[in-house]
């Protein structure tokens, strides 16, 4: 594994190259060298290198959608256990046409343990992330079963402008909310509901299979 | 002084004196933790469990500039010969510490400020040197938990035995020999991010020890990797 080739797959202290990179990421820089800090696969561009990981935590990303889950109410704002390692607030501003303390009650519009759509932000080192309900279709989510996945495989389910989900919705017929975090809601019959955790398991576990899309369905079957 | 070493100049379970013990690693075997490993090195077999990075859920014993890593050793009460009290003892918390302190200089916690990771070892069977087969098997596990690492760090135990330097003591070794040396490296660097000696060695010993401790740890060093490739790429390639 010592080629100097992109493509190839990396381990925590694996050296990836040497010379003049002006950014790289999951890579650390000693002296000229740069050495992987994760697992993953190596990509390298012309003054760029850097390892997509394979396995770690949701960090919040600003625009990302993803699914929280109600932790708190507070008296202005919501904090939203986001599967990351922050917490994420909500403020009720995002929930309420024109906020007023005095008059509204943040619990009349998501419970403690609400599942909620949203997209981040603000994102600040350190901090917790900001979430907004501005974007279509966020907002709570009323009913259905809760998956969860590895972050890093959120793409692949996903698919190519979504053509994964597209699929898996209609090979199985329910409704399916993706979050980036890793956390997917499905709602729909029961059967459904089967077929959707199957085909989550598949993903997790086949993601690196190409045009896996057009072998969903007979994967599911 | 017991006697370790036969005529024919080998070891009590047979090995030469630069030779390790039969071992094997796993990678990503909880489904619950963020990461996991599995070590069996000579009689050892040991489970670690990582998880986090996590909100900590209180102010305390937090960092505002990087993560808090913590580290738990257990030995279970079926891991040694006579039943051992589930309770922490004053061994096992020094050795959480060491392993925590041999661990944290490989770590970029810089990425995760207020968040803690969590570094469960569970010790199901012990021989000697569970110390450095657990500082193996954690580093697999952080590598598999997505921690962001300069290097994995491998560790073995060097030792003197009937006035000979011997690589990965057993346990009957350690207890009768004369010298202990728990050595944990990142070998890219060359950096030793824990070495505890018990005995005396001079200084030409004390050399040829570390030379010895490094070729040790860079076998185990190919087994970490390989846990992780089996983990991470074998269904890749298949």
């Amino acid at each position: 594994m010592e080629d100097d080739k992109a493509g190839r797959y990396v381990l925590p202290g694996d050296f990836l190259g040497s010379g003049e990179y002006k950014s790289w990421a999951n890579a650390i820089k000693i002296g000229d060298k740069f050495y992987a800090t994760r697992v993953g696969v190596l990509e390298m561009g012309e003054d760029r290198i850097r390892v997509i990981p394979m396995s770690g935590p949701y960090i919040p990303k600003l625009g990302d959608v993803v699914i929280g889950k109600v932790i708190e109410v507070m008296p202005v704002a919501w904090t939203l256990d986001i599967n990351s390692f922050f917490n994420a607030f909500l403020p009720a501003q995002h929930a309420f046409r024109s906020f007023d303390p005095e008059r509204d009650e943040l619990s009349n519009k998501f419970k403690l343990g609400d599942l909620i759509l949203a997209s981040i932000a603000k994102v600040e080192r350190g901090r917790d992330s900001m979430l907004s309900l501005d974007g279509e279709g966020l907002g709570k989510i009323e009913e259905g079963e809760v998956f969860r996945i590895s972050q890093v495989k959120v793409p692949r389910l996903i698919g190519k402008k979504g053509s994964m989900v597209q699929k898996i919705e209609e090979l199985t017929g329910a409704q399916i909310f993706v979050g980036q975090n890793g956390i997917i809601v499905a709602k729909g019959p029961p059967e459904s509901i089967t077929k959707v955790k199957r085909a989550i398991e598949i993903v997790e576990t086949m993601a690196h299979m190409s045009g896996l899309t057009d072998k969903m369905g007979d994967l599911l079957r | 002084m017991m006697n370790l070493i036969d005529e024919g100049g080998k070891r009590l379970d047979g090995r030469s004196f630069d030779q390790l013990r039969p071992f094997s690693m796993q990678a990503g075997l909880l489904k619950s933790a963020s990461g996991s490993a599995y070590i069996e090195q000579g009689g050892n077999k040991i489970l670690v469990g990582v998880y986090g990075p996590r909100d900590s859920r209180s102010r305390y014993g937090t960092n505002q500039d990087k993560a808090v890593l913590r580290c738990r050793y257990h030995m279970l009460p079926f891991s040694t010969e006579e039943r051992k009290s589930p309770q922490p003892s004053r061994r096992e918390i020094e050795i959480s510490k060491v392993i925590r302190d041999a661990l944290e200089p490989a770590l970029l916690l810089e990425e995760f400020p207020r968040s803690v990771i969590d570094i469960y070892i569970e010790v199901l069977q012990s021989d000697g040197g569970s110390r450095g087969a657990s500082i193996t098997a954690a580093s697999i596990a952080l590598a598999d938990a997505g921690i962001p690492m300069k290097d994995l760090v491998s560790a073995v135990a060097v030792g003197k035995v009937n006035g000979h330097l011997v690589l990965d003591l057993s346990d009957t070794e350690d207890k009768e020999g004369e010298v202990d040396l728990p050595i944990a490296v990142m070998l890219n660097s060359g950096l030793i991010t824990l070495m505890q000696m018990d005995g005396k060695l001079s200084e030409d010993e004390f050399r040829q020890a570390i030379d010895l401790a490094m070729a040790g740890a860079k076998e185990l060093r190919e087994a970490q990797r390989k846990a992780l490739v089996q983990k991470y790429f074998k269904e890749v390639d298949s």
